[in-house]
């Protein structure tokens, strides 16, 4: 295996380390949520303040959160691997 | 409002609507020479154009008129659907868009058989596909059908007819070039649309969302702001929340989006255009729900259509008038419209791209004769929709988009991961596991209690809970390990090296 293979390699294990700890922190917290919808439904109609409740709080994060999870992925692909990764291809054709 | 009263409003907004989509179809026309602007529109789109169109893809009228009548309805518990339908695309981001790209052409098919034996691969994923966009198709011809019937008072096959033949046109002649701008349109209108409204609104609540919660619960009662009975068991919420959240990532008609651009980058920063869309406008649908209940009330919403479909367009008219109502009616035409044809592309793609092409004509077929049989397809599965439309008249919209979902989660999606994470993946693996998915989901769901109980009136169902996700999805990753542990492949243990490096170089740089 050449510098550049074992350089993408590298690159291509952070990134699928980053995508399924992304992807497992959405489904515990989304399916935490449903689980908290099934298990304990009074928990979740507790009246935070007049008008929310903690279910609705609890949702509307849910969103922001899901969306802050693409940004924290999209960041890090658009300003390291994809630099990595154009390192490695360089390193390769330079080599032939 | 009343049923079946013409407004004239909705009809100008309507017309301009088809009209916009034709010029648009004309100008795509004659880019649309070649397969390639066929099905991926000449991977020209950008990263904000494809993002935007996959807004308009996604967000159907089961979104709009659906999530807006649950939350109306049931309060919380119609918010449970608008976040399912959000969480599914950080899984797309990660795990899918940017593979997709650089393993395939056109299809997620060319993904999964791309070191695989192409013709038992191909017959199965384009099943999966097709199944998938059948029971959504049957939701949107069926939401379009009782959508128009309502507001412009033409029959419910009359209508079902007009939204078949005009997306036929667009499809036929512009292809993904059409499709994309007709989905562009749409989302703008869509945000537009639901902003504007939520607007007027808050604009009754100082502009204070919790100002109008605090209200539906004083009309309602707490219970509006709570978990009701609508996840009735442990069981049934989990589920339900699994084939929401995976379904998503096995939907050939946003899969086959992410080849509309230049590259996995594009791709990638397309889907955070997609969710900030995606967000922002089930956001508003917490607004849009409530202030219907408040604004329209419960007994008014029920009055005109049972399921609470017409909550937004009643919410419009409450609060901006006839010219009001008349416009959000137009807007959630165009929502049906620009999803049905995203569905109809994929369709057609699976049928001529995976099926024809590659099981019948060994994958040499010429780019014109593919591209005539695309065609082909795309009038067959328009014919397709209109007859589902009407053959399956008064069926709950919202439950068949479920079941499109299901079906996604459990047959597409487990064959798509296992093809790209596991070495040790064959033909004979994926193919049984697609096929499971799509049997045990369509078995389970004939069983359970809204088929046997609700639709056939048996007094038991042999399968006790509605939503199959939660048994479908494990074992459809069971089967497809199990059977390819049964039947080792040599050649695609070796096809691996070559999809690992192309996942991430693209296709180009693969020798």
């Amino acid at each position: 295996m050449s510098d550049s293979e074992v350089h993408l390699t590298r690159v291509a294990a952070a990134r699928w380390r980053l995508a399924l700890l992304l992807t497992a922190a959405m489904t515990v917290i989304y399916v935490g949520f449903i689980l908290l919808i099934a298990f304990n439904k009074p928990l979740l109609g507790t009246v935070l303040m007049p008008g929310l409740s903690l279910g609705i709080l609890l949702g509307m994060l849910i969103i922001i959160i899901a969306w802050v999870l693409i940004m924290v992925y999209v960041r890090w692909t658009n300003t390291h691997y994809d630099h990595r990764v154009a390192d490695a291809r360089r390193t390769r054709q330079e080599g032939r | 409002m009343q049923s079946g009263q013409t407004n004239f409003v909705a009809m100008a907004g309507f017309a301009i609507f088809i009209g916009l989509s034709l010029v648009i179809t004309w100008f795509a026309a004659r880019k649309t020479r070649s397969t390639e602007s066929f099905y991926a529109a000449g991977r020209s789109i950008t990263a904000l154009q494809n993002g935007l169109a996959l807004a308009g893809d996604y967000m159907s009228a089961a979104s709009f008129l659906g999530i807006a009548g649950l939350v109306a309805l049931s309060g919380f518990d119609g918010l449970i659907y608008s976040i399912g339908f959000l969480v599914g695309w950080p899984v797309v981001v990660c795990l899918i868009a940017e593979p997709l790209r650089n393993l395939g052409k056109f299809t997620f098919s060319d993904v999964v058989a791309f070191r695989l034996r192409q013709t038992p691969v191909r017959v199965a994923a384009a099943a999966g596909s097709l199944a998938v966009v059948a029971f959504y198709l049957i939701a949107q011809m069926v939401g379009a059908g009782n959508l128009i019937r309502l507001l412009f008072g033409l029959q419910y096959e009359t209508a079902v007819v007009i939204v078949g033949l005009v997306m036929l046109a667009y499809v036929l002649f512009g292809g993904m070039i059409a499709t994309t701008w007709v989905q562009i349109v749409k989302a703008v209108l869509l945000l537009t649309g639901a902003a504007m409204l939520a607007f007027m609104v808050l604009m009754k609540f100082s502009f204070n969302p919790l100002a109008l919660f605090e209200e539906a619960a004083r009309q309602y009662g707490n219970g509006v702001l709570a978990p009701g009975g609508f996840v009735a068991g442990k069981v049934e919420g989990v589920s339900l929340g699994l084939a929401l959240m995976f379904g998503t990532a096995g939907l050939p008609h946003i899969l086959m989006r992410f080849y509309t651009v230049p590259d996995a980058r594009t791709a990638r920063v397309s889907v955070a255009y997609a969710t900030a869309a995606i967000g922002i406008f089930y956001l508003f649908t917490f607004i849009l729900g409530f202030g219907a209940m408040v604004l329209v009330g419960q007994p008014a919403i029920r009055a005109i259509d049972a399921g609470g479909n017409m909550a937004a367009p009643l919410l419009a008219e409450a609060v901006g008038g006839q010219a009001f109502l008349g416009f959000i009616s137009a807007v959630a035409f165009a929502t049906i419209l620009a999803v049905v044809a995203g569905l109809t592309l994929a369709g057609a793609a699976a049928l001529s791209h995976d099926i024809y092409v590659h099981v019948f004509r060994g994958g040499r077929a010429s780019e014109k004769e593919e591209l005539k049989v695309a065609r082909g397809a795309t009038i067959a599965l328009a014919l397709l929709a209109i007859f589902l439309g009407i053959a399956f008249k008064g069926q709950n919209v919202a439950y068949m988009v479920g079941l499109a979902f299901a079906i996604a989660a459990s047959a597409n999606f487990p064959a798509l991961v296992m093809s790209m994470f596991w070495r040790g993946f064959t033909t004979r693996g994926a193919q049984a596991s697609i096929l499971f998915g799509t049997v045990s989901t369509l078995l389970l769901i004939y069983l359970s209690p809204t088929i046997q109980i609700d639709m056939l009136k048996h007094p038991a169902a042999i399968f006790p809970y509605k939503n199959p996700g939660l048994f479908t999805i494990p074992m459809s990753f069971i089967v497809g390990i199990f059977v390819s542990l049964l039947t080792p492949e040599p050649a695609a243990q070796e096809g691996f090296t070559r999809l690992e490096h192309q996942i991430h170089v693209g296709e180009e740089e693969a020798v």
